[in-house]
């Protein structure tokens, strides 16, 4: 550590302290990393159970298991703990580690408030949760039990459990945006001496959209939820049709920021998948510039299609066809990105180890979730899928084999990196066969279920329906229990296993893999120089 | 470490310009409020039917009698189903319903209906009904002349009344549309409510 002395005024804490207080109080980008990835994945368990408790429920028709309160509560802690605690933190995660390795730089630009916006996320979390114990010993009527989406009047009617997920909402609102500045901040000063913008990694690109969406939109959510919070306790009316406001509004308010917030949860990921895909096909990206262009556009539309998300609540003609336009037309930088991801394999030396297993089923699956999503972009079809299982399965083909999927991904690719030591192959070839069969498994039925006319949110079905919800709900077991693997694999990989060295994958390239397996503590003190 | 200043201070501002950012969108969504209410007033969306101002400049000074005069053109080419409905929200111990459930009319006819509202406990109390028409593209056209709801109503104990509406649905209303339903919504309006509850909203 001869270097330590230099660096003592910007990381005081890192040197000196063990045990808890380190993890307290680090500053460095490694540290923070590995502690938003760990939070992540214990949260993606939390979430899970809450939503194989759902799924337990409808197994069978009628109800067995809950109330219909309580299963009201889990579908909505379900979606926003997997939402703002499992998938935003774990591609926050990736940026905190990764970042600076791929960019030459030492450390992100903001070190200090690097390790606020991640000790904010736990409160939070116990923010989002604790409501559930308190009603067992009677204090409360337990969690928000509006869905993940708030809805007034119903939000403004329910119980305590609203409070506390927005302030939940809130505080995670305000980690979210102190990483964004962040990283922002990073990629804009920190770059490698000769790194320009147009030779910046597509992962760290497809973060910087990430980051200006996140800026751009979750004030406006912060925004909705402090309307609703002075609803609630302020004698204000704005979403109360008695005093002139107008219930509506609160939607289009939650969907402009709603609608982005998909694209903040793929875009880390689908800056990823290129680095990955030529990885293992051992052949540069195929449309750099295309795919760059492509993140920005997609960026740019989302923040204009919000309305889609409730074309049945009523709107003018003309606004109807615009939003389903405008919607439609994201289709079209998405393809340039499907094909630029399919160009990267053509012809290419592939091999399928565990990442590019994931990242080819990652395409597959996506494509699913973008086709049926035109679907639902179309006015007249979405009458009648509108709030159907039809779209649950959409937005699961998104956000787990999308989101989810490309995050496993990322682990499974960068972890040999991280930890200096191979993970077990044969552990994630079996992970993945698992996650990929029982997730179609649980999912593929719903399409059916919606397009025979399943409502989503409600506890019981019609018998016509059993049988799919019964796959569904095998399916969901499954797909549950095969991420236990996942975890095994990840702490049998942090305790151990082969040594790999700094290049880890034969046709990997990027400044990050010039260093070593596990990097140096501090790494880039001297900033390398990018021809 | 000699460049620690100068990027100090490149960081600094744009930490700066994105703090504005953060701080324009946060009232970016408190200003979507005002121009969302707006919006529907001038565009009908959403049901917000046309008020007085509206009439007034449809027709020169209000009043039935001025009112009635400009409708000729009665397009008896057609007729439009009009249904009437009426919910009393939580909170209101009120009865509120239409004495005419539906009536056949032709556009441009000047027409009146009245809905009994009941007040079923045993004090005073005073309501404010807020309409809303479907479907929204209908309630632009549909012109209100005289309403129970251009004002608060009030109701002593076990009292029953007969409010009165009086309406025009205008010949311009697309043809498309054969069916109207116009709903009243009763809120109470209690001493916290009453400044808030401004004639402008009632509309």
């Amino acid at each position: 550590m001869s270097t330590a002395t230099t660096h003592t005024a910007e990381h005081p804490a890192g040197e000196y302290h063990g045990g808890l207080l380190r993890w307290l109080t680090t500053t460095n980008h490694k540290d923070i990393g590995t502690m938003y990835l760990t939070f992540s994945l214990i949260m993606f368990f939390v979430g899970g159970l809450m939503i194989l408790a759902v799924r337990a429920e409808l197994f069978q028709p009628g109800l067995q298991l809950m109330k219909p309160e309580f299963f009201n509560q889990l579908i909505g802690v379900h979606a926003l703990v997997m939402i703002f605690a499992a998938l935003m933190p774990a591609a926050t995660g990736f940026a905190n580690w990764m970042l600076p390795l791929m960019i030459g730089a030492p450390d992100m630009a903001l070190p200090r408030l690097n390790n606020w916006g991640f000790w904010l996320l736990p409160p939070a979390a116990i923010l989002l949760t604790l409501p559930f114990t308190l009603a067992l010993f009677g204090i409360g009527d337990g969690a928000l039990a509006t869905g993940w989406t708030f809805y007034a009047p119903l939000s403004v009617q329910g119980g305590m459990g609203v409070d506390f997920a927005i302030l939940a909402v809130h505080i995670l609102g305000i980690s979210s945006i102190m990483g964004s500045i962040n990283i922002i901040v990073t990629i804009f000063n920190m770059r490698a001496p000769g790194m320009t913008m147009m030779k910046l990694p597509l992962f760290a690109w497809g973060w910087l959209i990430t980051a200006f969406l996140l800026i751009a939109t979750l004030p406006v959510l912060a925004g909705a939820v402090t309307m609703l919070l002075t609803d609630r306790h302020f004698g204000t009316h704005f979403f109360d049709a008695a005093g002139g406001g107008d219930p509506i509004l609160f939607q289009h308010l939650f969907w402009f920021f709603g609608h982005p917030e998909v694209y903040i949860l793929l875009l880390p990921v689908w800056g990823l998948m290129p680095h990955v895909l030529s990885t293992f096909s051992r052949k540069p990206t195929y449309g750099y510039k295309a795919q760059v262009y492509s993140f920005i556009a997609i960026g740019l539309l989302s923040v204009v299609v919000w309305a889609h998300h409730f074309f049945t609540a009523g709107m003018p003609v003309p606004a109807l066809v615009y939003f389903m336009f405008s919607t439609m037309a994201i289709s079209l930088p998405l393809a340039v990105l499907f094909f630029c991801w399919i160009a990267t394999m053509w012809k290419g030396a592939m091999t399928f180890e565990t990442p590019m297993l994931f990242a080819v089923g990652f395409i597959v699956l996506f494509g699913i979730a973008g086709l049926t999503g035109l679907i639902l972009a179309d006015v007249a079809a979405d009458a009648q899928y509108h709030h159907s299982y039809f779209v649950v399965a959409h937005f699961h083909y998104a956000l787990f084999a999308g989101g989810i999927m490309g995050v496993m991904t990322g682990v499974y690719y960068w972890l040999p990196k991280w930890t200096g030591h191979m993970y077990s192959e044969k552990l994630g070839k079996l992970h993945f066969w698992l996650t990929v069969v029982s997730f179609n498994l649980t999912f593929l039925p719903q399409f059916f279920l919606g397009l025979a006319g399943m409502p989503r949110r409600i506890p019981d079905y019609a018998l016509q329906f059993a049988e799919f919800n019964a796959i569904s709900t095998v399916g969901a077991f499954v797909l549950g229990i095969s991420q236990l693997l996942f975890a095994w694999n990840i702490w049998c990989c942090v305790r151990g296993g082969p040594k790999v060295d700094g290049q880890v994958w034969e046709g990997a390239e990027g400044l990050e893999w010039e260093l070593s397996s596990p990097p140096p503590h501090h790494s880039w003190e001297i900033q390398p120089v990018v021809k | 470490m000699e460049q620690a200043q100068p990027t100090a201070t490149r960081h600094n501002r744009l930490i700066g310009k994105l703090l504005l950012m953060v701080a324009g969108a946060f009232v970016f969504a408190f200003a979507l409020v005002p121009l969302y209410d707006v919006l529907c007033a001038a565009t009908g969306f959403n049901g917000k039917t046309a008020g007085p101002g509206a009439i007034r400049d449809g027709f020169g000074v209000g009043g039935l009698q001025t009112a009635a005069a400009p409708v000729s053109k009665v397009d008896t080419g057609r007729t439009v189903r009009v249904e009437f409905t009426g919910t009393v929200m939580p909170g209101l111990p009120w009865d509120m319903r239409p004495l005419t459930v539906s009536l056949d009319i032709h556009p441009g006819e000047l027409q009146q209906v009245s809905y009994l509202v009941r007040n079923t406990s045993n004090r005073t109390i005073v309501g404010q009904a807020v309409p809303s028409v479907t479907p929204g593209q209908a309630a632009q056209h549909f012109e209100k002349i005289e309403c129970f709801c251009f004002s608060q109503q009030t109701l002593g104990p076990g009292e029953a009344r007969e409010m009165p509406l009086a309406f025009i649905v205008k010949p311009e209303v697309d043809r498309s549309i054969r069916h109207i339903t116009l709903s009243y919504a009763f809120f109470s309006v209690d001493g916290q409510r009453q400044t808030l509850t401004s004639s402008r909203e009632a509309q």
